[in-house]
């Protein structure tokens, strides 16, 4: 493992490693980075709600720029490299290989995302995360869209080639005395979600490549002016993004696997149901994109079929969250910080899943679609379970990469305050929703309920916020000054798991 | 295959029974309460509706043209055909649970039937650009004349 603090190494000798725990340490560094400016971003627009009226911001361009950079940076630059650190750092030990199959590849799909991030960032583009044209081709300045356009086009690919590392190390890399069903299910979660990601993204690629040809003004595949039809756009972009979302959540269900039945002192209740859901979930994954796309215009006999597909969604997330209370009964469970996060990112993963079942029910969802609701309703996804999965796991791995324990009590108050935070900005703007304020607006009438749920949710989002500052302070200083933690079991839970700092770096 | 726990599977095969039938019952009702929605009554009358950045605009049966405002009459059904000049918008009375996306290029039909008088709010629910937070209109429903 690395320990860079016990002994460290000058900083051009990580950056220039392929060695997947040295990979691994980058993704982790960028990824808590860029998680820190997307949440900036998501308090600007929190204390610009605050009250209707310009508030810190001066114009609508500004807020619009704001909160599409704010979505494209948690999902691409915080989210999926967080994973791809786990993953760096734990599917080759548990498949016990000495690194991942292609180490330069490897490194090369990291170092395209501070391109990509920074292409979006320089650029700062307006049309949404969703960049639904003709909005996109016809009316978003440029060069702003063009940048996201290549930044999303260049993490596209990172992800790629991460998918591909990932299949061929835990398929071909892995021991010869470990069959597949052996495999830990947090190396199970990164061969489900890397086969999506290749079975997914090429369609987004194909439709951004489109997109540019559009705003270049060469084709009209998505211009109506053109003879094209923007809802062609709607399709591709969400064959690729729901199953995306299984590819955000299901490593995040992966590391609760690995903190659940480490601090209940027992082994996981059902190893094979979870590798089941596993693989159902990413197989009727794509059965349901088009469920964002109720208000479009479609026919009664298309939606009741992606409503079908949604709802079989729901028992296979249903299995692992029955698998997590049946491993945590009856055991001697050890509320540490790891563990308090995985339990409190279950509870809100349900919640996230049971609004779920309401938007994909037809007659609800013209209610609910583009309102606060889906806001509220995919960030209980995002932030409560899949952040939350993240968090848990940065604090579970933090004593195998600094070499040290972090503040225990800092990090309770981290989870309490954001647990409180997430529920107070999510679960408003649930009701905030059915009182029918929509979505990526800058201002809104003075309606009292849409007031009183915005200073609510803006308050929650500022707890959240100095929640997240304590975790940078404790992280900071305990790296440097928390005491020594005990490798062998830093939690002091007892039994052998897989301890990352077990893996070889030859540069140590 | 090697038992782990030495658990039985029952509680979990019950559980999944659970949440399926439930799954399917979800199903059932929304399908069918979609299919009511959806049976657009013999006699409506129909108005235009035609969304461009940033304002909405209305025409009647008889010809009559509104910008922003909406006058109906309760008691009577309405189906709208919404058209779009530019970019994508979505047509939204959020009280009466109307909305369809307006998309340049083709035509989406909706239709409702206002039964109170009294005013509501017309929105964008769909992303359109630099004021699209301020593309608002009035649903204004008044008595019946006759």
């Amino acid at each position: 493992m690395v320990l860079e603090l016990q002994k460290p190494r000058p900083i051009w000798q990580i950056m220039f490693s392929t060695h997947h725990t040295d990979v691994g340490l980058l993704y982790l560094i960028l990824s808590i980075g860029f998680l820190f400016l997307g949440g900036a971003l998501a308090l600007i627009i929190r204390a610009e709600l605050f009250l209707p009226g310009a508030q810190i911001i001066g114009d609508a361009m500004t807020f619009n720029r704001i909160f599409t950079v704010h979505g494209t940076t948690l999902i691409f630059l915080f989210i999926l490299p967080f994973a791809s650190s786990v993953g760096n750092y734990f599917v080759p030990i548990m498949i016990r290989y000495k690194d991942m199959a292609y180490p330069k590849l490897n490194a090369l799909a990291f170092w395209m995302i501070p391109p990509g991030g920074a292409l979006i960032w320089l650029g700062f583009a307006d049309f949404s995360w969703y960049a639904n044209p003709p909005y996109s081709i016809i009316s978003a300045p440029g060069p702003a869209a063009d940048m996201w356009i290549f930044g999303l086009k260049i993490l596209g690919i990172s992800s790629v080639l991460g998918a591909i590392n990932f299949i061929v190390t835990i398929l071909k890399c892995k021991h010869p005395d470990m069959s597949i069903g052996q495999v830990p299910l947090l190396a199970w979660s990164f061969l489900s979600s890397s086969l999506i990601i290749l079975v997914a993204i090429p369609t987004f690629a194909a439709a951004l490549l489109m997109l540019l040809t559009d705003r270049l003004g060469v084709t009209g595949f998505f211009n109506p002016a053109m003879g094209g039809d923007p809802i062609a756009y709607a399709h591709l972009f969400w064959f690729t993004f729901h199953p995306e979302v299984y590819v955000l959540v299901i490593p995040a269900i992966g590391m609760m696997y690995e903190i659940i039945p480490r601090f209940s002192r027992k082994p996981i209740h059902s190893y094979n149901s979870g590798i089941f859901a596993f693989v159902l979930l990413s197989i009727v994954g794509f059965s349901s994109w088009a469920h964002h796309m109720y208000a479009t215009g479609m026919s009664f006999t298309e939606k009741t079929v992606f409503m079908v597909g949604t709802l079989a969604a729901v028992p296979a997330s249903a299995l692992h969250v029955f698998n997590f209370v049946a491993t945590m009964w009856n055991g001697r469970i050890k509320f540490s910080t790891p563990m308090m996060w995985a339990v409190g990112g279950i509870a809100l993963f349900f919640s996230a899943g049971a609004g779920g079942v309401a938007n994909a029910a037809m007659p609800l969802d013209f209610t609910t679609h583009d309102t606060y609701w889906v806001v509220g309703h995919f960030h209980l996804f995002v932030m409560g379970t899949i952040a939350f999965g993240s968090f848990g796991f940065m604090y579970y791995m933090y004593p195998y990469v600094t070499g040290r324990m972090y503040n225990e009590a800092l990090g309770k108050i981290h989870f309490i305050m954001s647990f409180i935070g997430t529920i107070l900005v999510f679960f408003t703007q649930h009701v905030l929703g059915l009182y029918g304020m929509p979505r990526r607006v800058f201002d809104y009438p003075p309606i009292p309920e849409w007031i009183a749920m915005n200073q609510i949710a803006s308050i929650g989002a500022m707890i959240i916020g100095v929640s997240m500052v304590i975790f940078l302070a404790n992280i900071i200083h305990s790296a440097g000054k928390g005491k020594l933690a005990d490798t062998d079991d830093p939690f002091g839970v007892g039994g052998k798991y897989y301890y990352p700092f077990e893996a070889r770096n030859p540069s140590h | 295959m090697v038992k782990l726990s030495g658990h039985s599977n029952w509680p979990e095969w019950i559980y999944v029974g659970v949440v399926i039938a439930l799954m399917c019952w979800v199903g059932a009702e929304a399908w069918e309460a979609e299919r009511l929605v959806e049976h657009v009554p013999a006699d409506v009358e129909i108005i235009k509706v035609v969304g461009q950045q940033w304002f909405w605009t209305f025409e009647h049966e008889d010809g009559t043209k509104e910008i922003g405002e909406l006058h109906v009459e309760a008691g009577k059904a309405y189906k709208f055909e919404i058209h779009s000049t530019d970019v994508i918008h979505s047509f939204n009375i959020h009280d009466y649970v109307v909305l369809m996306d307006a998309v340049p290029g083709r035509v989406n039909t909706v239709w409702f039937a206002p039964d109170q008088p009294g005013t509501h709010d017309i929105q964008c629910r769909e992303y359109c650009g630099l004021i699209h937070y301020n593309m608002r209109g009035t649903l204004i429903v008044e008595e019946p004349t006759h």
